[in-house]
């Protein structure tokens, strides 16, 4: 085993188990942290399966966003929905393609490899919002910048792979699978753009729970958009609220 | 500081977004609280010794006993969405009226104490670091920009209804207060109002002989005008409704015009009522210093006038937060009401309550009689993103507009973008109704404003309609600044009142 194997074999473990243990725990404490109060925005659904519709819309759709801005709506969606498109065509890289419960798989490949040129787009179009828009520039921070030049960065190196300079897809793939399954016999490819396109992603990885990348897991648990407007008929009660009361 | 003279904004032709004014707004804030206003809400009396330790406490507790503020506090993007969504902020231009930078006035703080990187950063006391994630400690600057700016925010929770994941700067700034209370360091209006309530009975001050006084006062009045002898009792046992509202509806204009049209109701659906001296205030001035356990005893006072007086139901008065305290939160604190009447939702909205008859076609009105006016109606914020009103969703909105249009001829809406839930705050709402935030009131009045001139060009308005005190107040002050006439804001029950013709009433038209 070679030094870039062992290390990129290091780093993958380190950033999945970062990122697996990191973002499970902030869901586990938004999931144990009470919600005192009943404070959806109104007007909000009356049953659970609205709620659920409601976050559908959001978290598909950018409901809110599209509402109140059109241009960072487009921006972020393309980028967001791009990428979603290629990260699903990035399962060929982990999973078997002769299984015909990845075959679908197969069929978003296209669609997963222009999609970049979207998400590139979207991408670009915020950090120039960011750097044009005097309000933004006012709110923005040091990381919001560098967090859209990583993502760039990501997306850039990825596309030159695709599109310029293709990298040994299939010794990619053995390195891969082997990692996955604790086997070191297939080294990591010798390929530059490769090798920073990895670096960048597992630091992504690292970077999400302590960042503001929580924002994923944290619409599901926003109390504004996730709870029901049944405060009249179901009494909502925190288990810290019921101790004051049993206190008295 | 108050100022004696304040020039309102210019109206805005097109609703552009203003270029921004750094620290335009910026001051000491307004009055604060003295130890006679903080003690009786167990509150420190003045800024204690290590304040900064005990504020990051503090945050550290909410955190750990809100999820919507640690999910709000983790989630924002800084996408920009809320930037132009604040009343404040399009009539200030300062930019710490954004919301989001309102906000991460207290993240900063969060971040630095409560974040592991924030943590690393200030352990190693690596600048850099801090500056990267914008974390900041808790120091002096950072609280008086805290006490100056959270208390610019009116909590109408315009920014959540845009934020794509419903982050709610109303949370963020009565989180904010509730820590500068416990440090000692809380605002005199909030504070005060909410002292008296506990040793009078209510916002105003107002003892209960005094309170009898003026009841029995409005009941000649009523007798006066219709002919017929309608009750406005008080403290009268085994009725079946109690009556709690505002109390500014007991004597200020327009508030008691549209108590008279309560009253009026009641007296048609032929109903027995009654106002309690214990609770004789719908509003809870707990929510807007984000204080669970004050919010909460305030209630109480609700749950034991209906005990005490063994009525069947429970109706609120026209009173914005105090509706959004009552619909969300007083099942909450001061139930359950398993006592009551399980026939009718606790508690009603009056609006709810009049509709209802409307349906029920109970109601005589001769709408003639509100001929001289030309009605629009304001969508208090807090009743329209944070509450309901009847069986359906957006029913804040439907209910209080069809008993205007059953009582009046002439109604027109003001511009789509500033009415149901995109409605702005009238500019005093969450406890900034005091003189000394007067400069903040009229500027933040600006948006409000401009959709009532349009109308006003557009179709000849005449009238501003709400159903919140804090909104009637507010704009009897403020009109003037934008060349309107301060009495250009009625009651919605006010038109009611005008309206209705009660039983066997003799009309002049009969004359």
């Amino acid at each position: 085993m070679g030094f870039l194997t062992g290390f990129f074999a290091l780093f993958f473990y380190a950033a999945v188990i970062i990122f697996v243990a990191g973002v499970g725990f902030k869901i586990s404490q938004y999931a144990r942290t009470p919600a005192p109060l009943k404070v959806p925005t109104m007007p909000a659904p009356l049953t659970r399966k609205g709620v659920a519709f409601r976050l559908f819309t959001e978290v598909v759709f950018f409901k809110s966003l599209f509402r109140a801005n059109k241009w960072i709506w487009i921006l972020g969606w393309m980028f967001h929905f791009a990428l979603l498109l290629v990260l699903l065509r990035h399962l060929r890289y982990f999973v078997d393609l002769n299984s015909p419960l990845w075959s679908w798989v197969i069929l978003i490949q296209p669609f997963g490899k222009y999609a970049a040129f979207a998400m590139l787009a979207g991408l670009v179009g915020l950090l120039v919002r960011r750097f044009t828009v005097e309000r933004i520039r006012y709110i923005s921070i040091p990381s919001d910048y560098l967090m859209l030049i990583l993502l760039l960065f990501i997306g850039i190196t990825g596309s030159l792979m695709t599109f310029v300079a293709h990298t040994d897809i299939v010794q990619l793939k053995n390195f891969i699978g082997g990692i996955m399954g604790f086997s070191f016999d297939a080294h990591m490819p010798s390929d530059f753009i490769l090798m920073l396109h990895l670096f960048s992603v597992f630091m992504l990885m690292i970077i999400f729970p302590f960042s503001k990348l929580l924002h994923a897991p944290g619409i599901f648990f926003s109390p504004s958009r996730n709870q029901v407007d049944n405060s009249r008929e179901k009494r909502h009660l925190a288990p810290w609220a019921a101790k004051l009361e049993e206190a008295e | 500081m108050a100022k004696a003279k304040v020039t309102p904004p210019e109206m805005r032709e097109y609703p552009v977004i203003p270029v921004l004014k750094p620290d335009a707004m910026k001051s000491d804030g307004p009055f604060i609280a003295k130890p006679m206003h903080q003690e009786p809400l167990n509150f420190p009396g003045e800024l204690v010794d290590n304040w900064e330790e005990k504020a990051v406490e503090k945050l550290g507790d909410l955190v750990g006993r809100y999820r919507s503020l640690r999910v709000y506090l983790d989630s924002c993007v800084r996408c920009g969405a809320c930037t132009d969504k604040c009343h404040y902020m399009i009539g200030t231009s300062d930019p710490k009226n954004m919301p989001v930078a309102r906000q991460d006035l207290l993240r900063q703080v969060y971040k630095n104490y409560y974040t592991p990187l924030g943590k690393f950063f200030d352990k190693m006391g690596w600048e850099w670091g801090t500056k990267l994630i914008g974390a900041k400690k808790m120091d002096r600057s950072v609280l008086d920009d805290w006490y100056n700016y959270y208390h610019q925010c009116s909590q109408c929770r315009r920014c959540s209804v845009f934020c794509p994941y419903g982050i709610d700067t109303a949370d963020i700034s009565m989180a904010a207060r509730d820590i500068m209370d416990h440090i000692g360091h809380g605002q005199k209006y909030c504070n005060e109002i909410i002292a008296k309530v506990y040793k009078i009975g209510n916002n105003l001050g107002l003892p209960e002989p005094a309170l009898a006084d003026t009841l029995e006062g409005l009941e000649e009045d009523l007798e006066d005008e219709t002919g017929i002898a309608v009750q406005v009792p008080l403290d009268k046992k085994g009725v079946d409704i109690l009556l709690v509202t505002p109390s500014a509806d007991f004597f200020a204009e327009p508030h008691v015009d549209g108590l008279m049209g309560y009253a009026k109701v009641f007296h048609e659906a032929g109903v027995s009522w009654t106002i309690s001296s214990h609770a004789s205030e719908a509003a809870n001035f707990g929510m807007f210093i984000g204080s669970y356990e004050n919010m909460r005893r305030i209630s109480l006072r609700i749950r034991e006038a209906a005990l005490d007086l063994g009525v069947k139901r429970i109706v609120f008065g026209e009173c914005g937060h105090a509706w959004r305290v009552a619909y969300s939160f007083l099942n909450t604190l001061a139930g359950p009401f398993d006592f009551l009447d399980p026939k009718y939702p606790v508690p009603q909205h009056i609006c709810e309550f009049t509709y209802n008859l409307i349906k029920e076609d109970k109601l005589t009105f001769d709408k003639s009689r509100n001929d001289d006016m030309v009605l629009t109606f304001h969508d208090s914020c807090n009743v329209a993103r944070a509450t309901r009103m009847g069986d359906f969703p957006g029913g804040q909105f439907v209910i209080p507009r069809e008993v205007i249009k059953a009582a009046c001829n002439n109604y027109y809406d003001m511009d789509e973008d500033t009415i149901h839930d995109l409605t702005y705050c009238c500019g005093g709402g969450g406890g900034l109704l005091t003189d000394d935030l007067m400069e903040l009131r009229v500027k933040g009045a600006l948006p409000r404003m401009e959709a009532l001139k349009a109308v006003t060009e557009e179709h000849g308005v005449t009238h501003l309609a709400a159903i919140c005190a804090i909104c009637k107040s507010q704009f009897t002050k403020v009109l003037p600044y934008y060349n309107f006439q301060m009495d250009q804001i009625v009651s919605v029950h006010q038109l009611v009142s005008s309206a209705i013709i009660l039983d066997g009433q003799v009309t002049d038209d009969d004359d």
